[in-house]
This record gives C-alpha cells, structure tokens and sequence, in this order.
C-alpha cells in the first residue's frame, strides 16, 4: 500500500554507502524474524528537507537509529526494542483525536500517509547524555491539527501510545503508567519543527522506533516525542506524562534540552553523540533556540524543567 | 583470629591459574565487542560491563567465608585475595574510562561530580577505599599488619554497600539488577552478622 511512485530522492543519495549497507545486513536479519510486516521498509516518497544541522553534525548510521533505542513497552534494554518489536502490528492502524476539538476524529494511517511528507534530518538529545542525528520523514503536526477545529479550551495537546501488552512484553514489567502519556503546550504543538514522523532514511519507520507514527520534538529530551501513536487528545489543563508521573522531580512536563539545568542525578551539560568517544557540549534548546526560545520568554526554565 | 593457612599445593596453583583465565574473560570479551563495532555505544557499554564485573567480584570474594563455614573446603580462602584484585582490576579499569572518556582528565568536572552526584560520591568513596586493600594484600603487608590487617580489610563491607549504592543511585527506572545485587550483598552479610551474635551468645553462655 506505500508504494506509489519512486522517491525524489534516492534513499543512496542521503545515505552514506556505509550506512545503506547496514540497511541490507538489517532488512536480512529481519526478514529472518517472525511477522515482519510485508510493507516494512518500504520507500516513502518525500520532498527533501532543509535539514537544521550544524558542521560537526552529521546523520548516524541506520544501525544506530535502529538498535539503540529507549521504548519500554519493549524491554528497558537498549537493545530490547530492536529485538521485541517485530512483533507490533502496525497496520491497521488509526489515531484518535478528541477532547477540546468540535468534531472529534478519527485519521487511519494510510489517509495521514498521503500527506505531504518531507524530510527533517534533526538532533536528538536524550535525557541520559546521549545524542543521535536523525533524517526521519513525516509531516508538521500543525498539518493534522489543522485539520481539526480547535474550541478555546485547546490549550494543550496530550498523547498516547498505542496499549497492547499481548505484541509489547516490556509493558510487564510495570515500569512505567502505561500507556505512555506525553503532553505539549498548543503553541509548541502547532510550531513548525513540530513533526510527526512516518519514516527514517526513506523508508517506513521500524517498529523500534515509534511505527507507523511518532511525534519527534527536536528541541526537546527524547522521551517527549512518544512513540506508536493511538490517540491525540486537546484539552485546557496540563496533561500527566509517564515519566513526570513515575518521577516528578526528575523529568518536568517541559523537559527542554537545557545544558544548564542538571538532571538531579547528572549533569546535562554535555552530551556523547554516537559514534564518538569524547562528550560534546550540549546545546540550549539542543540548538534549535534561534526557532523555539521565544515560546519561554518570561519563563523560570530552572523551575519549569 | 588469622588461623595458620595449609601450605600452598599444586592442585591449587592450577586452580588459580584457572580462575586468573577466568577472571580475565570479560576484560577479553569486552574488548573484543567493542574492536568489533557491536557496542552502538562503546563507552557505555565498557562502563557498564567493567561495573557489573566489579560487584560480582566484590560478591566473589565476600562468598568465600560464608562458603568455608558451610562446609566447602577451607583452601577456598587461597582465591580470595585473587578474587578481590580482580574486583579491584575492573574498578580501576572502570574509573579509567570515566576519567579519561567522560572528563577527560577533568579535575574541575570530576571534583563537581563527586560532591554534587550522591552516586558518583559513593562509587568514588567505594574506590579509593579499594585501594589500601589491594595495596596491602601482599603476605609482607599481612605479617607487618598483624591483628591489624583483618580489621583493615572489613572494610570491603562497605566497599560493596557503597559499590551497590552506586549502581542502585544511577538506574534511570529499571531497578532489578541492583535489587538482585544488594539481595545477594545481604545474605553474604547478613550470615556473618547472625554468627557473629550467635558466637557472642555462645561465648557468654559458657
């Protein structure tokens, strides 16, 4: 059903040689997996983005991307996603948006996939001190809230992911207030490096990393951007997200990239980007402070972390 | 209380020139998967697997008397100063890569860490107290030591308290592994703190 006409851009043309054959050595080991869904990897066909990226930034290798990822619904592993996760049932599949709308709806994922993708290749700053760039593809969430009449309470946007503890074993082991929950104010949602993204290096995004659709906040720690989508809910109060709810101290509703607030129990100050052995400072707003801080103006970014 | 230890036989030399291999294999294989590419994360990986090998070496060598006291036989006791320096060799190796690949070479950041970062203060602590142990583990250090040397090395109870406490403090969520280490750590001193006040019972009983 994703294969329509070729991509404007050839996978080959983005992807490092290296990198693309990493993709073949992965597709093999899984198609040798069971129930790996046959529209897996398929090629996305997308406008080539404006990527944000500094010099010295350059996209990690599909294998990174692929096989180290924080997803719990899988396994608290780093490796766990990559080897759980083909088992998730990704089609059919819909999202659900509800609450402070006029006419709640309901998107199948195919209809979303039929809007217009483009690539954003990003930073992405996780909350333990480790970063990746990433060339995902998707559309603005702006898109699909547009499409939306928003009433006046619409002040925030809430999520969930998908809760299907039969295809994600890790959800046993309660780590987390399943399903994963995560929140944005309505003007960060609406702003345009917002993405919900669809695909990575051209193709349909794998399981491991929030298939078939994912929210990707760049400027944010990465556990603001949930993965497996199911539900999208508008509302005027401020929306309880899982690791606020497992530790409120640690992890605010916020959770800005901010070198200069400390996680209680380690510094956010630099980062080790994968693939590198020496850490590098890390960037307010993880860089993107030109397009984001003047949503904060006025704000205690110490006290709202 | 050091009882006179049997002479050393050529059964046990080839037992600890065993166990030195052993020892030895997660140092190779560490390397190994990290000169191969499979670590995505290499430091990390090195951190954490150099750690976890510390408390199992820590847990190792606290085995050894309680195993004596449950009857194996009481030679076990010739491993147990191998046991703690290979705890010691991957704590070092451990703070190596935190001093040279997370600082490098910091003192400034490495002072922060360690007053700010209670898990960091804890590991730190467990570290430097390592040190004197390993230091005077020779049989010279033993002799000069006396009386003394036993009383010195109990401190690798709280080497391991504090070893555990580190791990414990620097979990993101998933707190199984340290639970199953500190329940481990319990029993080991758990056991000698019950025949320690059964001895003293015994004592005032007679």
């Amino acid at each position: 059903m994703l294969i329509r006409k070729p991509s404007d851009i050839a996978p080959s043309e983005i992807t490092p040689l290296q990198h693309y054959l990493d993709r073949r050595k992965f597709m093999m080991a899984g198609a040798a997996g069971l129930l790996m869904a046959s529209d897996a990897f398929a090629a996305l066909s997308f406008k080539k983005g404006t990527s944000v990226l500094a010099a010295n930034d350059k996209p990690n290798s599909l294998r990174d991307i692929t096989h180290y990822n924080n997803y719990y619904e899988f396994g608290s592993g780093k490796s766990d996603p990559s080897e759980n996760a083909g088992v998730l049932k990704t089609h059919p599949w819909s999202i659900v948006v509800d609450g402070a709308v006029e006419k709640a709806r309901t998107f199948d994922i195919d209809t979303l996939l039929r809007l217009p993708l483009e690539e954003r290749i990003y930073r992405h700053r996780c909350v333990e001190g480790w970063s990746m760039v990433i060339p995902w593809v998707g559309f603005p969430l702006a898109a699909l809230l547009k499409q939306m009449k928003l009433t006046a309470k619409a002040r925030y946007v809430a999520f969930e992911t998908l809760n299907r503890p039969s295809e994600m074993p890790g959800m046993a082991e309660g780590l987390l207030a399943w399903p994963y929950r995560e929140g944005l104010r309505i003007d960060e949602a609406m702003h345009p490096l917002t993405l919900l993204a669809v695909g990575l290096y051209g193709n349909v995004l794998p399981n491991q990393n929030g298939a078939p659709i994912r929210l990707v906040v760049p400027w944010k720690y990465g556990f603001k951007s949930i993965k497996a989508i199911v539900r999208i809910h508008l509302t005027d109060t401020q929306p309880q997200t899982s690791w606020n709810l497992a530790t409120p101290n640690e992890y605010g509703f916020y959770s800005n990239v901010n070198p200069t607030v400390d996680h209680p129990r380690w510094s956010q100050a630099n980062e080790r980007r994968i693939g590198e052995f020496l850490r590098r400072p890390t960037q307010m707003f993880n860089g993107y402070g030109s397009q984001v801080a003047s949503l904060y103006q006025g704000m205690d970014l110490r006290k709202n972390f | 209380m050091e009882r006179r230890l049997p002479p050393p036989q050529p059964a046990l030399s080839r037992i600890k020139a065993l166990l030195f291999v052993l020892a030895l294999i997660p140092f190779v294989r560490t390397i190994l998967i990290v000169l191969s590419g499979d670590a995505i994360d290499p430091v990390a990986f090195m951190t954490h697997a150099t750690g976890d090998w510390i408390l199992i070496f820590l847990m190792l060598t606290l085995a050894v008397t309680p195993l004596r006291r449950l009857g194996f036989p009481s030679a076990i006791v010739r491993l147990r100063r191998m046991l703690g320096l290979f705890a010691f060799f991957y704590a070092t190796l451990h703070f190596s890569i935190y001093l040279v690949l997370d600082k490098f070479f910091d003192p400034v950041a490495i002072a922060h860490d360690v007053v700010k970062r209670p898990f960091i203060t804890v590991g730190f602590t467990a570290l430097v107290m390592m040190t004197p142990l390993a230091i005077t583990s020779t049989d010279g250090w033993m002799r000069r030591l006396k009386r003394n040397w036993g009383r010195l090395h109990r401190a690798i109870y709280a080497v391991a308290i504090f070893g555990v406490l580190h791990y414990w403090w620097l979990v993101k969520r998933d707190l199984r592994q340290p639970i199953l280490f500190a329940a481990i750590l319990a029993v080991l001193l758990g056991l000698r703190l019950f025949w320690s006040f059964r001895q003293r019972y015994q004592v005032r009983q007679t």
